[in-house]
């Protein structure tokens, strides 16, 4: 809902840049719209490779998500809240995969994780694990490219926060564990809740890394994205449907999350 | 009586240091009085654990708490200590129920019997009805009040106050010290109130600690501390004219001025007089007063229903008179006066 | 009017999705163009890169006064960008798939021409240490195989000769294009993949070519056509004879394409 805050008109100066903004992101999703097959989308939509690779994309994201979660708070934790030497450098560090061409990536992770890689071959020799060509490989490639977005937002939220709750907390007799599960997290919660969107999304828009690391393979690997790529190598059309289905459903899901909890106060 | 705390509490911070003695009797409320970065702040926090001690010690009914000589320290969350903060801080993503039963449950009660000490606590307050409430639907005076249930909720053996009603307006400060007044003289430990509001510290404490620069520079009973403030700051804070001289016998001889007094004393000496007992003339003053010496008006301000003079000359002090004295006198900035204070108003003590 | 504008913005969007560099200024409506030389803008398959590269210099120097740029991409994204109005002279492609998407839509000027044949081998990493010798040896358990995805030249024509092969496998990936398989194979990722005899002999350092018959089922023609929307028309006609012709071939089959049939 629009409610103007005063009665005051907003200054042209903001309105129209603001407008050339919105305009600038939505026209490439009107140019979709515009050129979308609309008569055979049904058949398109029932194709099966269609569905098994957006529940692969809706899943592996979400998984990507959680992994990111469960490490990238505590070290954004770590980084707002632990004064350690190198600290600047670890903060730099963590927005790499931000500015590494998300292929250069997929190449990095392979040196690591790959069949030779230095972690690699020993988790295929010890375990019999290999991850590249699996979904585990597209949730690792993914969490790897949207890391930097949960711990920059994270990271903001807890610097955000007043130290002093957890001060308070410490004289209440919660250690620092408890003090970290009780206060400051539900104090960044939307922070967390904010960057985990992100990084959602991000991961859920993920390619370059993906095919590098975790190879295409309908069912396994490929990826919304994935599909689109190929898609567009023979049929404009059949990519353009595969974009606007992952574009409906990802805007579905985010607004619905938006109004649930990275609420409106 | 023995001291339930007794700390010796020498901290530094960046360039500062404070070095602080502190003993606080079961039962007895002391307030720590001092200006703003007289060290008051790195004191509590000390005590409570937020800051280390460099030397001296931290003894708790007994058990040292802090004592960097023999490589003793508890960690905040295991020293049997509350705290009211300044502005409370309460969680906002907690009920004031939660809140008061966030220190029980921490210190190991279930969340039933939690739960039920808190409300509790909260009764007491005057707050029962408020349980369910979050921190930011609850009044200036009624976050001040779960935060003091909060912090006795933990049964405390030493409770510290960071400017417990700093926060609050004028009428809901009255209503809250007085309150705060009851529960502070119900709880059975020691208590020790930060403040720089003296008024704060007259009702509320039993003994003041005044601290500037990080020392103690004075301690006593409030009927002491009032009548015989031995710093400018402590001056002011109970409003009187303090100088210091020499004195030889009922005389004490101030910068360029001898003053008269009613109390005998010799050697280095306060001389202490309340601004309302300096009346002022347009010309020397015939007849009884001693005490007169001529000055400047250097500033006059409104005081309560009178006019605050500030005045220049061998001494300076502040004058309290009526808005019609001042008429009479047309007092403005500047202008020259004759200053008298009757011996029998001044008070002389040894420094 | 909104609708050309749109369809202008959407190319230019394409062209930023599939991270293509520069795709030549050629086509501004050159005035020099009718046939004494002039730019040349060239849309050409990915694997003739380094051919048509050497004989764009060539052309250079036997036609003073062209100019001749090149745009190299996956043919499927260079032949939607013709058909999405983006400027060029000459496109040559991996396969007739593509061109038909371009003679389709009626953006060629004249058939297309076959220019050039290649064949698939199978690399593997140097010195081969899975031991493949054929088609059979990819499915032995434990070989990891890159394919090209089907909907790429590379992929369609593996597919294409495994059917001939009788040989059913499934890869550990299908790969978007060549290099991407190519960079599977260097990182020791996959023990093999099914890729062009053209594409080993540019990375030959690290890799071998394991040749093998089926190969000969699908063998892949790379027409070239002048587009109807040339600038210089008579330019881009002397560009495909010159790489028609018998030094042009030279260059290209040095490169191990194959020369077309009765060419």
């Amino acid at each position: 809902m629009i409610r103007p805050v005063c009665r005051q008109r907003t200054p042209a100066a903001l309105l129209v840049p603001a407008a050339l903004g919105l305009v600038f992101l939505v026209l490439p999703l009107v140019g979709l719209l515009v050129r979308a097959p609309w008569t055979s989308l049904p058949r398109r939509l029932a194709e099966p490779g269609v569905l098994t690779a957006l529940r692969l994309s809706l899943e592996t994201a979400t998984a990507a998500t959680l992994l990111c979660v469960a490490l990238g708070v505590p070290l954004a934790w770590l980084l707002a809240r632990v004064e350690f030497p190198g600290r600047r450098l670890v903060r730099a560090l963590v927005t790499v995969p931000l500015v590494l061409p998300p292929v250069v990536g997929g190449v990095a992770l392979l040196l690591v994780f790959g069949r030779r890689g230095l972690l690699g071959s020993w988790l295929d020799d010890t375990f019999g694990v290999t991850l590249p060509f699996t979904t585990a490989g597209v949730v690792l490639a993914e969490a790897f490219v949207a890391m930097p977005f949960l711990v920059i937002a994270v990271e903001g939220a807890l610097r955000a926060a007043d130290p002093r709750y957890e001060e308070a907390a410490a004289t209440l007799g919660a250690g620092r564990w408890t003090t970290f599960t009780r206060v400051t997290l539900p104090l960044v919660a939307p922070g967390v809740a904010a960057g985990a969107v992100l990084c959602w999304a991000r991961a859920l828009g993920e390619f370059g890394a993906t095919i590098t690391f975790a190879g295409n393979y309908p069912g396994r690997t490929q990826t919304m994205p994935l599909a689109v790529y190929l898609a567009l190598e023979t049929d404009l059309e059949a990519a353009i449907v595969l974009s606007l289905i992952l574009l409906t459903v990802s805007v579905a899901i985010l607004a619905g999350l938006r109004d649930r909890w990275v609420g409106v106060t | 009586m023995t001291a339930l705390l007794d700390a010796r509490l020498i901290a530094d911070r960046d360039a500062f240091r404070l070095d602080v003695r502190l003993r606080i009797a079961a039962g007895e409320v002391v307030a720590l009085l001092g200006p703003n970065g007289a060290g008051k702040s790195t004191a509590l926090r000390v005590l409570a654990g937020l800051h280390p001690l460099a030397a001296g010690h931290l003894t708790l009914d007994g058990v040292d708490l802090d004592r960097p000589d023999r490589r003793v320290w508890t960690p905040p969350e295991r020293r049997p200590v509350g705290v009211v903060f300044q502005d409370y801080l309460l969680f906002p993503h907690l009920s004031a129920l939660d809140n008061v039963a966030f220190g029980p449950r921490r210190r190991g009660a279930d969340r039933r019997a939690a739960r039920a000490r808190a409300q509790g606590w909260l009764d007491r307050v005057g707050l029962g009805g408020q349980a369910r409430r979050r921190p930011r639907q609850l009044s200036g005076g009624q976050a001040q009040r779960v935060a003091l249930a909060r912090a006795l909720a933990v049964e405390p053996t030493l409770l510290l106050l960071d400017e417990p009603l700093a926060a609050l307006d004028a009428r809901t400060r009255l209503d809250t010290r007085a309150e705060l007044q009851r529960h502070l003289g119900a709880h059975p430990g020691a208590t020790l109130l930060v403040t720089h509001d003296p008024l704060d510290a007259l009702v509320l404490a039993d003994r003041l600690v005044i601290v500037e620069h990080g020392r103690v520079v004075q301690e006593g009973d409030a009927a002491t501390v009032t009548a015989r403030p031995r710093t400018d700051y402590v001056a002011r804070l109970v409003g009187l004219n303090l100088h210091r001289g020499r004195a030889d016998g009922r005389t004490v001889t101030v910068g360029g001025l001898t003053l008269t007094t009613a109390d005998p004393v010799r050697g280095e000496a306060f001389v202490a007089f309340p601004p309302a007992a300096v009346a002022l003339h347009p010309a020397r003053p015939e007849g009884s007063p001693r005490n007169v010496w001529a000055a400047t008006v250097t500033g006059v301000q409104r005081h309560g229903d009178h006019l605050r003079v500030e005045l220049g000359g061998p001494v300076e002090v502040v004058a309290d008179v009526t808005p019609a004295a001042a008429a009479q006198l047309g007092l403005r900035s500047g202008q020259p006066v004759w200053a008298a204070v009757k011996a029998a108003e001044t008070r002389a003590y040894q420094a | 009017m909104t609708v050309r504008w749109l369809r202008a913005a959407l190319a230019g969007a394409l062209v930023a999705a599939l991270g293509l560099t520069g795709c030549g200024g050629g086509a501004d409506e050159s005035p020099t163009g009718r046939d004494g030389g002039g730019p040349l803008t060239v849309f050409a398959a990915a694997s003739l890169t380094e051919s048509f590269t050497r004989l764009g210099k060539d052309f250079e120097a036997a036609h003073p006064g062209h100019t001749v740029t090149f745009n190299f991409a996956g043919s499927s994204a260079l032949a939607n960008q013709i058909t999405q109005g983006a400027p060029a002279d000459v496109f040559a492609a991996a396969s007739p798939a593509t061109m038909k998407t371009v003679t389709d839509a009626g953006d060629a000027d004249g058939a297309p021409a076959v220019l050039v044949r290649n064949q698939l081998v199978v690399a593997v990493p140097r010195g081969n240490p899975a031991r493949v010798a054929g088609l059979a040896d990819l499915t032995r358990p434990g070989v990891k195989v890159a394919l090209c995805a089907e909907q790429v030249p590379c992929g369609a024509a593996a597919r294409t000769a495994l059917d001939a092969a009788g040989v059913r496998l499934t890869p550990a990936t299908l790969e978007q294009d060549v290099k991407g398989a190519l960079a599977k194979v260097r990182l020791g990722e996959v023990d093999a993949a099914l890729v062009y005899r053209t594409d080993v002999r540019a990375a030959v350092a690290d890799l071998d070519a394991v040749e093998f018959p089926e190969s000969a089922r699908a063998v892949n023609d790379y027409p070239i056509v002048v587009l109807r929307a040339a600038g210089n028309p008579a330019g881009a006609r002397a560009f495909v004879d010159f790489v028609r012709s018998d030094a042009g071939l030279a260059v290209l089959t040095a490169a191990g394409f194959q020369a077309p049939p009765g060419g």
